[in-house]
C-alpha cells in the first residue's frame, strides 16, 4: 500500500514538474506568470524548501532527547527564518538582484563588492560543503524508509538517492513552484494530523505535557545536565551548550544566510508577494518545527506509559536492538526440537523472532524515546509514527517526508550545480561565450558529483558518529554555523552598510571560513575527534576543554568575521558613489 | 503553565505562537502593500533565469 503511494505521488511531482517547465519555456513568465502566482504557492514553495527531514527527523529526534527547549528553535526559524529574513533581508535582497542581475548568491555578494574572487569562493565553499546538509536530509529520509520496511538502512539510502537521482534527471532541479508548493501541502497536512495524533494519544495538551513534566532523566543525561523533558537544561551544562549554541543559535541565525534561500525572493513580482508570504510562512514553521519538536519530545510519553511495549530483540540477556517482529515463527509439537537447544523452557504456542536471523525471544517494556529507537536519535520519529500512530499515518507521514527532503535537495542540487558552474567555472575562463556550453556540462556533472558525495556521507556519517549522537541535527548545524560564519557579515554588509568595502569582506570571508573550519577540526569535541586531524598533530583529541569543546563554530566565527569585516574597512578603498548608487537604486526614500 | 515544568519552556512554547500570529497579522495588515510596476530590469533578469534553468 504505502508502495503505491509512493508511486502516486512521484508521477503527481513529475506532471506538475513537467507543466510548470512546459508553462516556463520561451514565454519568459517564470516571474511574469507570477502576477498570478498566489501568495500561497510562494510561501509553501519557500517553506518547502526551508523545512525538510532534516527538521522532522533529525531535530524532531533531538527534541526526543533534549525536550521542548527545541521549541526555541521553531521561534527563531519563525520569526528570524521567516519574518526577518522576508522583512528585512528579502525585499533588498529582490531589489539589488534585479539591479545588479545576480541569479546566485555567491554572485549577489561578488556583484555587489565588485569582487570575482568573492563569488568564487563563496561558490565553492557551497560547492563543498553543501553536500554534508544534502547527506543529512537524505539520512532522515533513508531512516524513515528504513524503519518503515524493516530493511537495511543501506538499502535505504540507494533506494531513496536512486529516488532522489530520477527525480533530478526528471527535470526536478527546475524552479517550479507548484511543484514545492504541492510538497508543502503535503507537509502542512502531515504536520497537522501528527500534532493531532500526538497530544491525542498522550491525553491532550497539558495532561501530556505534565506527564512528560514527570519524567526523570537518566543518570547520564541528568549528569550532563538534562533537567527534564520540559526544562531547559542546567545553565552551562554540556547539554545546555549543545542545545543553545549548537542546535538553536547555529541553525537558528545561519537560516538567515543560506544560499538556497536568499535566490527565492528574487523569484517573486513584487515586495506585496514577500508580505502576504510572511503570514503563510510564519504559521507553515509553526505546524512544521513546532510540530516535530512537540511530538518528538512527547513520544517518551508514549513510549513510557503504552502498554503494549517496544519489541527488543534481546539476545543473550542484552539488548541489542527495537525488533520490527516480522519474522514471528510460532512454535509449534513440528518445530520445538529446533529451538529447545537454545531456549530451554520452550513450549507450544510461544513465539520466536529470527530477526537477523538470530532466534530470540519477544522482549516488551515500555522505555524512553531514545531507548526504544535503540539509541539512534534519528529512529526516534519513525519509530514513534511506527508504533504509536494509526497504519494509514504511517503511508501519510511517508510521503510527507518524501515531500519535505524532495523540495529542499532540489534546491540545494540546484545551488550546488551553479555555484560549481557558474559562480566559479564561468569566472575562471577567460572566453565566456566559448565557455557557455562547457559550462552547462559542468553544471550537470557538478550536481552528478554532489549526489555521490551525499550518497557517500550518508552511509559515512551514521558509522562516524557514536549511537546517541543526533547526527542530523550536528550536521545541518555545522553547515547553517560555517554559512554564518563565512556569508552573514558579508551579506548584511551588502544590503545595509554603504561603507564596507570589497577588502573589508574579503578579510571578514576569509576569517569567518577559517576560524569556523578551525574550530570544526581542532576545538569541537564530537567532530574533531571523528576527523583525527588535530590527534595526529598534536597528539589530543582537542586544542581546548569543556565547554569550549561544546560550542558550535558560529559562535566564535560569526563575530570575529564581522568585527574583521568593519575594521578591514575603516582602512580601505570606499566603493565608488557611482556603483554604490546602482547598487542602491529604489532602496532609499 | 499549560503543564510545562519550566517558565523558559513555557515561553518558548508562547513565543512560537506569538511569532507566527505576528508573522500572520502583519502579512494580512500588508496584504496589499508594496505592489510594483514591472521593471525592465526585473524583466532582463527573468530572462537570464530561464536560461539557466535550462541549463541545469
Amino acid at each position: 500500500m504505502t508502495v503505491f503511494w509512493v508511486f502516486v505521488y512521484l508521477i503527481i511531482v513529475a506532471y506538475l514538474g513537467y507543466l510548470g517547465y512546459r508553462h516556463t519555456k520561451g514565454a519568459s513568465d517564470y516571474l511574469v506568470g507570477g502576477r498570478k502566482i498566489h501568495p500561497f504557492v510562494m510561501a509553501l514553495s519557500y517553506g518547502a524548501t526551508f523545512i525538510s527531514t532534516s527538521a522532522i527527523v533529525g531535530f524532531g529526534g533531538a527534541a526526543g532527547v533534549f525536550g521542548m527547549g527545541l521549541l526555541y528553535l521553531t521561534f527563531l526559524n519563525i520569526f528570524v527564518g521567516i519574518f526577518l529574513a522576508f522583512v528585512i533581508f528579502g525585499k533588498r535582497t529582490r531589489r539589488m538582484g534585479y539591479e545588479l542581475d545576480a541569479h546566485t548568491f555567491p554572485e549577489l555578494l561578488g556583484r555587489r563588492f565588485q569582487s570575482s574572487f568573492i563569488q568564487k569562493f563563496a561558490g565553492i565553499i557551497i560547492f563543498l560543503f553543501m553536500p554534508l546538509y544534502a547527506a543529512v536530509v537524505i539520512i532522515g529520509a533513508a531512516k524513515y524508509i528504513e524503519q518503515q520496511f524493516a530493511i537495511e538502512y543501506v538499502t535505504a539510502l540507494l533506494f531513496f538517492t536512486l529516488i532522489v537521482a530520477v527525480y533530478v534527471i526528471m527535470g526536478g532541479l527546475k524552479a517550479v513552484m507548484y511543484t514545492d508548493a504541492f510538497q508543502g501541502s503535503l507537509m502542512a497536512i502531515g504536520m497537522t494530523v501528527l500534532i493531532i495524533l500526538t497530544y491525542y494519544d498522550v491525553g491532550g495538551i497539558i495532561k501530556g505535557h505534565s506527564e512528560l513534566t514527570k519524567l526523570i532523566p537518566p543518570p547520564p543525561l541528568a549528569a550532563k545536565g538534562h533537567m527534564g523533558w520540559t526544562s531547559m537544561p542546567a545553565l552551562g551544562s554540556d547539554i545546555w551548550w549543545t542545545l543553545v549554541s549548537t542546535i538553536i543559535m547555529g541553525v537558528g541565525i545561519g537560516v538567515l544566510a543560506q544560499p538556497q534561500l536568499v535566490v527565492r525572493f528574487m523569484t517573486v513580482k513584487s515586495n506585496r508577494e514577500l508580505n502576504r508570504a510572511v503570514a503563510i510562512g510564519g504559521i507553515f514553521i509553526l505546524l512544521m518545527t513546532g510540530v516535530a519538536f512537540t511530538s518528538g519530545a512527547l513520544s517518551n510519553v508514549w513510549f513510557t506509559k503504552n502498554e503494549k511495549g517496544i519489541h527488543f530483540c534481546e539476545i543473550s540477556g542484552a539488548i541489542v536492538e527495537v525488533c520490527p517482529g516480522k519474522k514471528i515463527v510460532k512454535i509449534d509439537e513440528k518445530n520445538i526440537e529446533k529451538f529447545k537447544a537454545q531456549f530451554k523452557d520452550i513450549k507450544p504456542g510461544d513465539e520466536i523472532d529470527l530477526h537477523k536471523d538470530q532466534p530470540h525471544k519477544i522482549t516488551a517494556k515500555g522505555s524512553l524515546s531514545i531507548v526504544a529507537a535503540g539509541g539512534v536519535v534519528e529512529n526516534i520519529i519513525p519509530q514513534f509514527v511506527k508504533q504509536a500512530m494509526p497504519q494509514w499515518f504511517s503511508v501519510l507521514f511517508m510521503l510527507t517526508l518524501l515531500a519535505a527532503a524532495m523540495s529542499t535537495l532540489s534546491s540545494q542540487f540546484h545551488a550546488m550545480g551553479t555555484a560549481i558552474g557558474r559562480d566559479f567555472y564561468m569566472q575562471i575562463v577567460e572566453d565566456k561565450k566559448s565557455a557557455e556550453e562547457r559550462g552547462v556540462l559542468i553544471n550537470k556533472i557538478g550536481i552528478g558529483v554532489t549526489i555521490i558525495i551525499s550518497l557517500i556521507l550518508g552511509y559515512f556519517l551514521p558509522l562516524i558518529y557514536a549511537k546517541g549522537e543526533a547526527i542530523i541535527a550536528r550536521g545541518t548545524s555545522i553547515f547553517f554555523g560555517l554559512c554564518a560564519g563565512t556569508f552573514l557579515p558579508a551579506y548584511i554588509s551588502a544590503l545595509y552598510l554603504k561603507r564596507i568595502t570589497k577588502a573589508g569582506v574579503i578579510a571578514g570571508m576569509l576569517s569567518g571560513f577559517t576560524i569556523a573550519f578551525f574550530w570544526l577540526v581542532f576545538v569541537l569535541e564530537k567532530e574533531a575527534m571523528a576527523i583525527g586531524l588535530c590527534q595526529v598533530l598534536f597528539g589530543k583529541p582537542t586544542l581546548l576543554s569543556s565547554p569550549w569543546t561544546m560550542v558550535d563554530p558560529m559562535f566564535i566565527s560569526f563575530p570575529t568575521s564581522l568585527v574583521v569585516t568593519l575594521v578591514v574597512s575603516l582602512f580601505t578603498k570606499k566603493l565608488s558613489e557611482e556603483h554604490l548608487a546602482h547598487c542602491f537604486k529604489g532602496l532609499e526614500k | 503553565m499549560l503543564g510545562l515544568g519550566d517558565v523558559w519552556v513555557f515561553m518558548a512554547y508562547l513565543l512560537c505562537i506569538a511569532s507566527a500570529i505576528l508573522c500572520a497579522v502583519y502579512g494580512f495588515v500588508k496584504w496589499n502593500d508594496d505592489e510594483e510596476p514591472y521593471t525592465d530590469e526585473a524583466k532582463r533578469w527573468v530572462e537570464e533565469e530561464v536560461e539557466i534553468e535550462k541549463s541545469i
